[in-house]
Parts: C-alpha cells; sequence; structure tokens
C-alpha cells in the first residue's frame, strides 16, 4: 500500500470526518436550524409552556424508538408496538381500575407488554416466521385484547393509587424536568451503552451484518432476538404506562399509528432497515425532528393535513443522504 | 508423530457414500492441498475434521490421542479452526470485531462486564503483525479488499492456540495480487508450525504454496503425493479420473 493511500485511510479514520458523515449529526443540525429558524418566526415557539409540550412530546416516540432501533439493528421490525402500548396502558387501567395498588398495575402491564415480545421472539427466532408478519398479526391481536380486557370503554379512575399514577407521568420530581422526560434520558444512556460496551450489543451488530457469520462464529442468535424483541415490546409497556399516567385516562385508542411514527425516527436518526447500523442517539434526534416538524406547522398556521407530507419528506430525505453516502464510499 | 491422523474414515448420507475409506496424516508446520471435482468429499472430509459432520465409520486421531466432536465448538477447544468459503465475516463491524465475534473480550466494569476494545485492538494488531498483513484493526470490513478479509478471518484463527487450519477455498473469487497475499498467508501459518489444510480448485495455488497433494474421487482418495513428485498434468488426470489411482 502506497503512503497515498495511508493517507487517505487516515483520513477516514479521523473522528471529524466521521461526524460529519454520520446521518444522525445532519438530522441534528436540521433541528437546531429549525428550532433557531422558529424562535425568530413565531412568537409562541421559544416560549417555556411550547418547549415543555415538544420536549414530553418527544419522549413517547423516542422512548419506544429506542426499543425499535435495536429491533432494526438486527434487521428486524416490529410493529406491533402501538398496540403492545394500548394493552399494556390498558392492563394497568383495568387492574388499578379494580382496586389493585400501582406495583401490582404496573407488574400486570409490564408482563403482559414482555408476554406480547416473548411471543413474537418465539415465533420469529425459532419458528423462523418473518418478523413484519408476525408483529402485523399481534399489531391487530394486541389491541382486540385491550378492547376485550376493558369492554372498549374509557378508563379514568385508577383506585387508591390514582394519584400515585398521575405523578409518576405528570410529575416533574428532578429539578422540574417532567418525569417522562427523565425516563427517556435515562433508558437512552442504558441502551447507548448495552450497544457500545456490551457483548449483547455487539451480537445485534454482528446478527444484522451477517446473521449466518454470527451463527457460524458461535453468537446465540435465537436468543438474542428474542430478547430483543422482548426488549422492544417492553419500551412500549413503559411507555403505556407512563403516558396513562400523564394523561389521567385512557381508550382503546391510545398508541394507534405510534409504529409508523417510531420506525421513521429510528430510520431518521440513521439506523437501516437492512440492519447492522443504528444508535441510541439517532433515535432520540429522530423523534426530536419528528415532533418539531409537527408542532412547527401547527405554529407557523400551516393545515395540519400536510403533517404527513413533511414527515414522510424527512423519511425519504434520511434515506437517500444514506444511499448517496453509501455509493461514495463504495466508489 | 502425526498431528491428526484419519484412519479408514466413511461417511454416507442415506444411500449416497459421501466419503469411502479415507486414511491420511498430517504433521505439524505442513501443508496439505485437498483437491478433487465437485462432489468428490472434499467439504465432507473438512466438515468430519470440523466437527460439523460425525464419521459413520473411522476414527480421528490427535496426536495419538483419538477425538470424538459432536459440535464445531469441541473442535475448536482442541485447537482445529476452519476458515468458511464465504468467510463469514460482518461488513458493518470493524476488523478487531470480527476477529473477536463470538469470543468478546470483556473486562468488569463494576458489577456489569464490558467489552475491552483497547485489548481487542491490540491483540488483533499483534496477530496482523504476525501474518505480516496491513489490515487495521479499527478499519470496517466493508471497506476492505479480498485479501484484507481474508486475513481477518484466518486472523481469527489465531486467537487461540491452533494447531489445525482447515481453509475452504481461500482463493476462489479473488483478484491474482490477492491470490498472492493469501498465499503468503498461509506460508505464515506454516512457518508457524500450524497444519493447513487447502481445499482449492486451483492447481497453480496448491502447487505454488502446498508440501503435499491429496485427491479425492468419489469419496475415495486416489493421490497422496508430495508435490515435487507429482505434476498438475497428473493431479488433473486423478481428478477427471483419467489416471485411476497414483
Amino acid at each position: 500500500m502506497t503512503t497515498l493511500d495511508n493517507a487517505i485511510d487516515q483520513k477516514q479514520q479521523s473522528w471529524h470526518a466521521s461526524i460529519f458523515n454520520s446521518q444522525t449529526f445532519w438530522v441534528f443540525i436540521a433541528v437546531l436550524f429549525a428550532c433557531v429558524f422558529l424562535s425568530f418566526a413565531t412568537d409562541s415557539f421559544a416560549t417555556p409552556k411550547n418547549l415543555f409540550n415538544i420536549t414530553r412530546n418527544v419522549t413517547f416516540v423516542a422512548i419506544v424508538a429506542l426499543g425499535m432501533t435495536m429491533v432494526i439493528i438486527t434487521g428486524g421490525i416490529d410493529l406491533s408496538v402501538g398496540s403492545v402500548l394500548c394493552l399494556s396502558s390498558m392492563v394497568l387501567g383495568v387492574v388499578m381500575h379494580a382496586g389493585y395498588n400501582i406495583e401490582v398495575g404496573i407488574a400486570a402491564a409490564i408482563a403482559s407488554a414482555l408476554a406480547v415480545g416473548l411471543f413474537h421472539g418465539i415465533l420469529i427466532a425459532y419458528v423462523g416466521l418473518p418478523p413484519f408478519v408476525v408483529t402485523l398479526s399481534t399489531l391487530s391481536i394486541a389491541r382486540s385484547l385491550a378492547m376485550v380486557a376493558s369492554g372498549n370503554t374509557v378508563v379514568f379512575e385508577f383506585g387508591p393509587d390514582h394519584q400515585k399514577l398521575l405523578a409518576l407521568g405528570g410529575g416533574a420530581w428532578f429539578f422540574g424536568i417532567a418525569n417522562p422526560v427523565m425516563y427517556m434520558i435515562v433508558l437512552a444512556l442504558i441502551t447507548g451503552f448495552v450497544l457500545r460496551w456490551t457483548r449483547f450489543g455487539r451480537y445485534l451488530y454482528a446478527i444484522g451484518g451477517n446473521e449466518h457469520a454470527a451463527i457460524l462464529t458461535g453468537v446465540p442468535v435465537k436468543q438474542i432476538k428474542v430478547a430483543v424483541y422482548m426488549i422492544s415490546s417492553l419500551s412500549a409497556g413503559i411507555v403505556g404506562i407512563v403516558e396513562t399516567g400523564w394523561l389521567g385516562a385512557v381508550t382503546t385508542n391510545i398508541g394507534t399509528g405510534l409504529e409508523l411514527q417510531v420506525i421513521a425516527a429510528a430510520v431518521i436518526g440513521g439506523a437501516a432497515l437492512v440492519g447492522g447500523v443504528g444508535t441510541a442517539t439517532g433515535a432520540l434526534i429522530g423523534a426530536a425532528l419528528i415532533e418539531v416538524i409537527r408542532n412547527s406547522l401547527g405554529l407557523l398556521g400551516i393545515n395540519a393535513f400536510w403533517q404527513g407530507v413533511f414527515i414522510g419528506s424527512a423519511i425519504l430525505i434520511a434515506v437517500l443522504f444514506d444511499r448517496v453516502r453509501n455509493l461514495r464510499q463504495n466508489k | 508423530m502425526a498431528i491428526l491422523e484419519l484412519s479408514n474414515i466413511s461417511r454416507h448420507f442415506g444411500a449416497i457414500q459421501a466419503v469411502n475409506d479415507v486414511s491420511l496424516k498430517l504433521d505439524a508446520g505442513e501443508v496439505v492441498g485437498l483437491m478433487g471435482d465437485n462432489g468428490a468429499g472434499k467439504s465432507t472430509l473438512v466438515k468430519m475434521i470440523a466437527g460439523n459432520f460425525r464419521p459413520s465409520h473411522g476414527t480421528i486421531q490427535m496426536e495419538g490421542r483419538e477425538l470424538i466432536l459432536h459440535r464445531p465448538l469441541d473442535a475448536r477447544q482442541h485447537g482445529i479452526e476452519i476458515v468458511h468459503q464465504d468467510l463469514a465475516l460482518c461488513n458493518n463491524l470493524t476488523a478487531a470485531a470480527n476477529v473477536f465475534l463470538g469470543r468478546e473480550l470483556s473486562r468488569n466494569f463494576g458489577p456489569i462486564k464490558v467489552l475491552d476494545y483497547a485489548a481487542m485492538y491490540k491483540r488483533a494488531g499483534q496477530i496482523f503483525t504476525e501474518l505480516k498483513s496491513e489490515t487495521r484493526p479499527r478499519d470496517l470490513v466493508q471497506k476492505m479488499s479480498g485479501g484484507q478479509r481474508q486475513a481477518v478471518a484466518i486472523a481469527r484463527t489465531r486467537l487461540t492456540n491452533s494447531k489445525i487450519v482447515l481453509m475452504d477455498e481461500p482463493t476462489a473469487a479473488i483478484s491474482v495480487r490477492q491470490v498472492a497475499e493469501v498465499l503468503s498467508l498461509i506460508r505464515r501459518l506454516r512457518d508457524q508450525g500450524i497444519a493447513v489444510v487447502l481445499i482449492s480448485h486451483r492447481m497453480p495455488d496448491v502447487f505454488d504454496v502446498a508440501d503435499r497433494v491429496i485427491v479425492l474421487r468419489r469419496g475415495n482418495k486416489v493421490a497422496d503425493k508430495k508435490i515435487s513428485q507429482t505434476s498438475p498434468e497428473e493431479v488433473t488426470g486423478l481428478i477427471t479420473g483419467a489416471i485411476v489411482k497414483a
């Protein structure tokens, strides 16, 4: 190899080049740019109340996007998250409404979410069904079960621990930061740590990069797939609980269409649907971009019907950016 | 004493006799070319040594002791490593991550175990230096040439104190310059006292690097000769059946 090749390779390795090459960085710049622009263009964007709204709205999508990103890294997909959120939320509501305390309610909600994840994992890893089909079926099944459990009514009385639940979702226990935001930060730190520093995280990338190679080198591929679908369902279940506390009431409509927003957030944040690529920061920044777009359309007085066009375009731009970058690298 | 000795090994799949009564010996620091047409039984033979299949008949001995291999992991623990034809690499990971895939080094971080990046980069770097490869541990496999990818796959076999390395068609589908690179990697393994079994269709590669050539035809061993005592013409004849036995 010549010194010229060395020089080129060295440059590809340097940290600033890798930052400028990262999709997450450019989406982050887009979010910042949009925020600065909106602060000047509208009077209502940079108000504490609006920023509070944005951060809290971001969290629900972002937390689920963390789990989704892990699934997408393995080359899978989880379409059921919105329905699992609804199931967890309804199980919590029904159990607490029946007079049980909040601990029992949360345990039941988490258990129901994990059960769905385990079901996914077994069918995908051991039976070998495609993730798309398996999670499409539970998208239907989980919401239906939630309707059965609740009789499709609105639950707004949560028994003796009613106030505790509202505080869990709506309170601000640390330094005046809304609780959901705290949960998001903690979960994002854990996800980031797991992806970067543990064998489990390394194996997620390996499975997404080349599943056959992972099997040949002795990676426990099946067990890891089961775990990752359980994590995804768990993240939806957690949001189900938090969002119930925040709203103070729950209907079987909660979380409808969430899967699309969450997948959009993960993809905009740099996760590749073919697998092998994705980060926790990306999931947060992707969720932030979607929320800023949604919020700004309202503030700028643009008809809300346009929202889908903007979010869809953001997905396309993100994927195109990735394609262009790959073409350039492979030349 | 031979490092590996197969005695009267056979393997059938239903009515098909894939390998029939094959005996062979392998010495430390020896490169043996294993040749034969498609379906001659090369892969089956190597997979029995690597623990993927169990022989229907016959025994495998390593340094005089009988080996019974149930899984690939058993073979690995006895110092038998295989480089798969498709290399089994993850393009999205670094060279070091691929070398250590499934055998990551970790260190304690409070109560949890975290990946020890520094140690893995260092060890992978040492192995690449030993192999005289210019592969850098932090580079993504995606950006690598065929020769460098081979180096990564071969580096895996050097993680443990392996004694036998089985290579399945390492020079198929790579450029001429990269072939030279791979052949020198094989010599490097030999110089370290490792026995290498090289499955190949490419006559020049076998005659370039191997000390001995074994030819299989329809599951039978039809030749086992020193490279200096044979010629490409003879080996071609043995493979096709124009020469019955040598």
